[in-house]
């Protein structure tokens, strides 16, 4: 039977004579042509007769599917030696061999000694009992049909409403409850294996979703920005589930946005809400700014960025508490911290990039948006974010939320020129954002080099940009060294201290004086151990050289946080003293831990890496 | 053994039977004369009896030849004496076998192996001559009327010649003659194929095997793998195929016509299979509707004989018996009770006056033996009416509820499940051989002690049927193991002291649900027992299996009682019912027919064909006069028995109906299928719309409504769950069972 192969003809499989005379031979009997041609057409009909007996075995016990068993019941009660060793309920693959026509069964080894000294061993199955429910009361009863189809996709076309069952089958399972996603939130892998099935929907290019679009995107919001119930667990990874959603809720919108008009509107709105809303927990926030990150710089400008001083103090208010208690709430806060960090950085450079593009653009007589779109297409595996356009997002688009946006706050919005954002950001971030700029490695390896100057240029990096060579392999403090050139630059492109940080001042001197006398000690105590007197060096830089952009204190103060990079950084500066040996691993490997730390289930994809430079090692 | 409830059988020597049934020589009726129990040896041996008449005659000289040939002088000496037929007399029959003029009436047609001496078809006005060979059983005789070569090449010709025919006929015509495609297919293709010529056989199935009605494909699947004559020989459906005839129901116009066209073009072959093969019933009077014919075509050896279908049959209900029934706060009123003879203790009440006259229709009330009522029997039929007095009147506007037993973690598969009457038991039977029992009240389910602690208990004491039971085996299930074979079939006895099971093994087996031990394993069919269902009076039951019999048995004999042979396909009675009134017994084939047996003396007195596909279910209305039978094709058919006649359509199920049941007082049909629902059908409505005036039409044959929407009161789902088992509870609570299904 192995070596038996499948041939439709007229409407039944028949066993070619060449496999006759193949077993014969593996029996040592040598077969004439005719012989076997008779033999060939005799086995047919046998299997045939055999089959169809087998049927009636398989309708009295009621079941759809032929089993092997029943084939060898129509097989012994024709007086034939059954056939041994394919009880197994699970289809066998029967697989073809590449060289030569050869059909198997595949038939994996099995070890014996492993599955004997197994430690899951499994249960028995559980017992055959009878439940009872009384499922119709006076024929009336529940009449939604049970099982079936839910009401929303009844209206689906017949075709759809199999694809529809199939893809449920496929993803559900036997879990009819994962139709909610509310009612699945405590799950994160049925939540992720839900967010994959919305990605396999929006990658199908034979499907259109038409209004089915503005589902989707609730759902996936949902698992953006609600605080889900499996967040409680601080051990639970729902920050990726966040980071997954925010990216596929980017494809969708860039894929199928132009299918619902206001999406982008909608979207933003929401984001929005949640991010001004400070009751939310602090994931929901996590949420909304990779959400606005993964939208686009723009949304990141328009969105975050006017909001980001009023957070900022929120924010700024849990990572200073250093209480016991307040511990895990502090995490998700450096969480929420590096994500806005990378917002908006990479706002910041797509803006710089853009105006350059547009420079270059209107000089070379290239539109900036295909260049940058080209220059940024990622090739990562699985879900590879949308190319991002520099300029507005769609023209339709953006065109409907300038007019349809009445009252809302980005209507007002009027750009901000670069250097003014850049300074306003600087004066939240300080170092660190100067940090990332100069050692964040290109995105992708796109922006050419031309545009990369001018930006440079601009802000005066372009001294340290050959010591950022050499010194980015030097253990992380060395990291701050190079912003000090540019630190040196940047308050001479910023004549004012950013307006919004007027309205905070006192309070964040208030703090970071106090702070900084914690953390600096702290520093202080640790830096002998760990650092190397070129490092030392680098901090009376980076604090003086701001004499008025705000308290030379508080950049510093932020700086030194960033010597560990965010969580990192909080957790040794709160909890553990650093150790010795930290210093003599290479720094490359520390680095590399680094993200490990922060998520602690999943390790991190590499699409993940290579967009959200969060989870890049220095 | 000793449990076994074997009430004295009441010797009766007045059997009214019918003189045409009695007058069918290829039964048993030596039960009949000298006892009044029912023969406890099967029916199949040599016939006893009979009135000599023509047909019977050329029986008997069948028998003799038989015997004759295997030199067994002294049976040919014994019975040629009794049947008093002298020896000229058999040569000259068997030498021009001519038929008696009159025609089978009696329906003898396949009941038993010698109906298979096919007796000529002279229902037809032209009495057609009969082969010599057609008198023969044998098989190899059967085979050889294929024998007579034609030139292979030219059966296309003469096929399509034919076919050309009847395209060309007037429309109301075409619809009949389209019949003959099928059998004249068959039958030229095994002729093809019996002769050798494997090419041609081909190339003939090739051309011809697109024009067959699409309810055949089954068949022709089976018949396109078959192309060698060694195949024909093992091949028992195509053997059934020859050796019966495929039954026509052709209008007199439409025949005559048939015939001018063959005799003009001298269309020998085709005459000949006509002849040999075909058995065309012919009538008078208008040709039926192409709808007409394909409602009652399809199965695997044509329609019903309308005369077999004319045998009286017995269907009213026996007279309820008179029970005293306490009157307490309840209004007891007497209910339709199935009657059993009146005891001698029962109490002339004052509702005794009020039970129904005696049905019309009802057999006689010991025209079969039936066990008598014991006292715990009658509790029950107390309970019984007490119950039915809560009875929900069902109707359009009121469904019944409706309550779903699922049975979780079957991974061994549920093939059968079985309510008791009182809905207090629920059975399983499933493929890894074991028969599950629930007590689905809160009453457990207990064994009775060991035969030493029986002996240490007060027998005086009133309380002793419950001091016998053992406490300690309290459970809410018991597993009974036995079977060798995945159990197709559960039935309980109506007292709830036995259950029955049916097995792949082959067996029948009989457990006391007292020990939960196995009492009996009958022993009898060589193959896997598909179904078995006690009597509604218990102590009678009967099987049907895979060798294409269904056997009668009682509770205390080892060998059957009667053996129900006829059916087709190589599968008989996926479903055995017993009729209400315990005198008859329906099965239901994969030949797709529905046959209805009479218990008394074995013979098949209906015939019922319209599906198209293998029978899986089959319901008795519970006034005994319908029958609902459902079927792979996801249809119900419903079926007069009385007039024999076909009465109703149900379309819906989309899947094979594995369970079918009357409400109590018979006005809503449950149907239960694969496909994962319940469906409620208005059988009241179903069963007056039929107009009776269309019985009395000689034709026989009704226009159906195609009203299925009308009739269908609810379509109800289950979660994944197949219903394998409806049940109405005595208050009509309709339960249904099935395992739930994972994938």
């Amino acid at each position: 039977h192995q070596s038996s192969t499948g041939r439709e003809e007229r409407r039944f499989a028949e066993v070619p004579r060449e496999s006759i005379k193949l077993m014969a031979e593996s029996t040592g009997v040598e077969l004439s042509e005719e012989v076997a041609a008779l033999l060939a057409e005799d086995v047919c009909y046998r299997l045939r007769e055999a089959t169809q007996n087998s049927s009636q075995f398989m309708r009295h016990a009621k079941r759809r599917k032929l089993s092997v068993e029943d084939f060898n019941r129509a097989l012994r009660w024709s007086n034939t030696e059954t056939v041994c060793g394919y009880g197994a309920q699970d289809a066998l693959p029967f697989r073809p061999l590449k060289e030569g026509e050869l059909f198997f069964v595949e038939d994996r080894e099995i070890n014996l000694v492993e599955l004997a000294l197994a430690t899951n061993i499994p249960k028995g199955c559980a017992e055959t009992m009878v439940r009872v429910h009384v499922s119709y009361l006076d024929g009336k009863g529940n009449l939604e049909p049970q099982g079936t189809v839910p009401t929303a996709v009844q209206s689906l076309s017949e075709d759809l409403l199999k694809y529809y069952q199939q893809i449920t089958r496929a993803i559900l399972g036997e879990d009819p409850h994962l139709m909610k996603v509310k009612s699945v939130s405590h799950d994160l892998d049925q939540l992720n294996r839900l967010l994959h099935m919305v990605k396999s929907l929006v990658q199908n290019p034979y499907l259109y979703l038409g209004s089915y679009v503005r589902s989707l995107v609730s759902s996936v919001m949902y698992c953006i920005l609600e605080p889900l119930a499996a967040s409680i667990n601080p051990l639970n990874d729902h920050w990726t589930l966040r980071d997954y959603a925010a990216l596929l809720l980017s494809h969708i919108f860039w894929t199928h946005g132009d299918l619902v008009s206001g999406l982008y509107h909608q979207i933003l709105l929401s984001l929005q809400k949640v991010l001004s809303d400070p009751v939310r927990p602090l994931c929901s926030h996590y949420g909304a700014v990779v959400g606005l990150h993964a939208l686009g710089w723009k949304a990141v400008e328009r969105v975050l960025y006017p909001h980001l001083p009023a957070y900022w103090a929120n924010l700024q208010a849990v990572l200073d508490d250093y209480s016991v208690s307040n511990a895990q709430v502090k995490a998700d806060g450096h969480k929420v911290y590096g994500a806005i960090l990378v917002a908006v950085e990479r706002c910041l450079k797509m803006k710089a990039l853009s105006l350059t593009l547009a420079a270059e653009g209107s000089s070379a007589g290239l539109p900036g948006t295909t260049t940058g779109a080209v220059g940024f297409r990622e090739n990562s595996p699985g879900l590879s974010p949308p190319p991002e356009p520099l300029s507005e997002p769609p023209l339709g688009i953006a065109s409907h939320l300038q007019a349809g946006g009445a009252g809302c706050q980005w209507e007002e919005w009027t750009p901000v020129s670069l250097p003014a954002m850049y300074c306003e950001l600087y004066s939240f971030f300080g170092d660190s954002l100067a940090v990332r700029f100069s050692t964040d490695p290109p995105l992708g390896g796109a922006p050419p080099p031309g545009p990369c100057q001018p930006l440079e240029g601009r802000k005066e990096p372009a001294s340290s940009a050959p010591n950022l060579e050499n010194t980015r392999k030097m253990p992380q403090l060395t990291a701050s060294m190079n912003i000090s050139p540019r630190q040196d630059g940047s308050p001479r492109m910023e004549p004012q201290p950013p307006s919004l940080a007027a309205t905070v001042p006192g309070r964040s001197l208030s703090r970071s004086s106090s702070s900084s006398s914690v953390s600096r000690s702290r520093s202080s105590s640790s830096r002998p151990g760990r650092s190397t007197s070129q490092s030392r060096d680098i901090f009376p830089k980076s604090r003086f050289p701001l004499p008025q952009a705000g308290p030379p204190a508080f950049s510093f103060i932020i700086g030194g946080r960033q010597m560990g990079r965010r969580c990192q950084g909080r957790r040794f500066q709160t909890s553990f003293t650093p150790t010795p040996p930290l210093t003599t691993l290479p720094p490359r490997a520390y680095a590399h831990k680094l993200p490990v730390i922060g998520r602690v289930s999943k390790p991190v994809r590499r699409w993940t890496c290579s967009h959200y430079s969060l989870h890049l090692p220095l | 053994m000793a449990a076994v409830q074997d009430g004295q059988m009441e010797l009766d020597a007045e059997k009214e039977t019918k003189p045409e049934i009695l007058s069918d020589g290829t039964s048993n009726l030596s039960g009949n004369t000298a006892s009044g129990t029912l023969s406890s040896s099967p029916l199949t041996a040599a016939p006893a009896g009979g009135a000599p008449k023509m047909e019977d005659q050329q029986t008997l000289i069948a028998v003799l030849q038989f015997l004759k040939r295997n030199k067994l002088t002294d049976s040919v000496e014994i019975l040629r004496r009794e049947a008093g037929l002298g020896e000229d007399q058999e040569d000259s029959q068997a030498t021009d076998g001519s038929g008696g003029g009159k025609g089978d009436v009696d329906g003898g047609d396949a009941n038993s192996l010698l109906s298979r001496v096919s007796i000529t078809s002279a229902a037809a006005p032209q009495s057609m001559p009969v082969k010599r060979a057609d008198d023969q059983p044998d098989v190899s005789v059967v085979l050889s009327a294929y024998s007579q070569q034609g030139d292979p090449s030219l059966y296309q010709v003469y096929y399509s010649g034919l076919k050309n025919f009847i395209e060309s006929v007037l429309d109301c015509h075409r619809a009949e003659l389209s019949q003959l495609f099928y059998p004249l297919f068959v039958h030229m293709y095994l002729e093809l194929v019996y002769n050798n010529h494997e090419n041609e056989a081909k190339a003939f199935f090739e051309k011809f095997s697109g024009d067959q009605e699409c309810y055949y494909q089954d068949d022709l699947r089976v018949l396109c793998g078959l192309t060698k004559k060694e195949h024909l020989k093992g091949n028992e459906v195509l053997l059934d195929f020859r050796t019966s005839r495929f039954v026509l129901r052709i209008s007199r116009d439409s025949y005559q016509l048939l015939k001018r066209h063959l005799q003009e073009r001298h269309n020998n072959q085709i005459w000949n299979i006509i002849q040999e093969h075909l058995y065309i019933d012919i009538f008078d009077g208008m040709p039926r509707s192409k709808s007409q014919i394909d409602s009652m075509s399809g199965s695997l050896a044509g329609e019903g004989r309308r005369e077999l279908n004319k045998a009286k049959v017995f269907h009213g209900l026996l007279k309820e018996p008179e029970i005293e029934v306490p009157l307490d706060d309840e209004d007891d009123e007497a209910e339709n009770e199935e009657g059993k003879p009146k005891k001698k203790k029962t109490k002339k009440d004052s509702l005794g006056s009020k039970s129904k006259k005696q049905d019309p229709n009802a057999p006689q009330q010991n025209r079969i033996p039936l066990p008598e009522l014991k006292d715990s029997d009658k509790l029950d039929k107390i309970m019984y009416m007490k119950e039915s007095t809560k009875r929900i009147r069902l109707g359009p506007e009121n469904l019944p509820s409706i309550c779903f037993y699922t049975l979780l973690n079957a991974y061994q598969g549920l093939t059968a499940v079985d309510f008791t009457d009182d809905s207090s038991l629920l059975a399983g039977g499933f493929a890894d051989s074991t028969v599950r029992v629930w007590s689905v009240t809160p009453k457990k389910l207990r064994k009775v002690k060991s035969a030493a602690d029986l002996n240490m208990i007060d027998k005086e004491s009133d309380d002793v049927l419950e001091r016998i039971m053992d406490e300690k085996t309290a459970s809410e299930s018991k597993i009974l193991y036995g079977h060798s074979g995945p159990v197709y079939g559960v039935s309980f006895s109506p007292d709830r002291n036995y259950l029955l099971s049916s097995s792949e093994d082959g067996t029948v087996r009989l457990w006391s649900l007292l020990t939960f031990t196995c009492l009996v394993g009958y022993k009898g069919h060589n193959y896997p027992v598909w179904d078995t269902q006690f009597s509604p009076f218990g102590y009678y039951f009967v099987s049907g299996g895979h060798d294409r019999v269904a056997r009668l048995w009682a509770t205390d004999h080892y060998q059957p009682l009667r053996i129900f042979a006829g059916h087709l396909a190589d599968v008989t009675c996926t479903c055995t019912r017993f009729h209400p009134n315990s005198n008859y017994v329906a099965t239901g084939s994969t030949d797709r027919t529905i046959r209805l047996w009479d218990v008394l003396n074995g013979n098949c007195v209906r015939i019922f064909t319209g599906h198209k596909g293998p029978i899986h279910s089959l319901a008795f209305s519970p006034n005994g006069k319908f029958l609902a039978s459902g079927s792979t094709d996801g249809r119900v058919l419903l079926w007069d028995i009385g007039h024999g006649l076909m009465i109703g359509e149900l379309k819906g199920h989309t899947d094979t109906i594995y369970s079918l049941k009357f409400s109590r007082d018979g006005e809503i049909l449950a149907s239960g299928s694969m496909d994962n629902t319940v469906r409620l059908w208005n059988s009241m409505k179903a069963f007056d719309e039929v107009e009776t005036d269309d019985f009395t039409a000689t034709t026989g044959h009704i226009h159906l409504p195609d009203n299925s929407q009308e009739l269908l009161l609810g379509t109800y789902h289950s979660k994944s769950t197949p219903v394998t088992h409806l049940h109405f509870t005595r208050r009509n609570l309709l339960l249904a069972a099935g395992a739930y299904n994972s994938q």
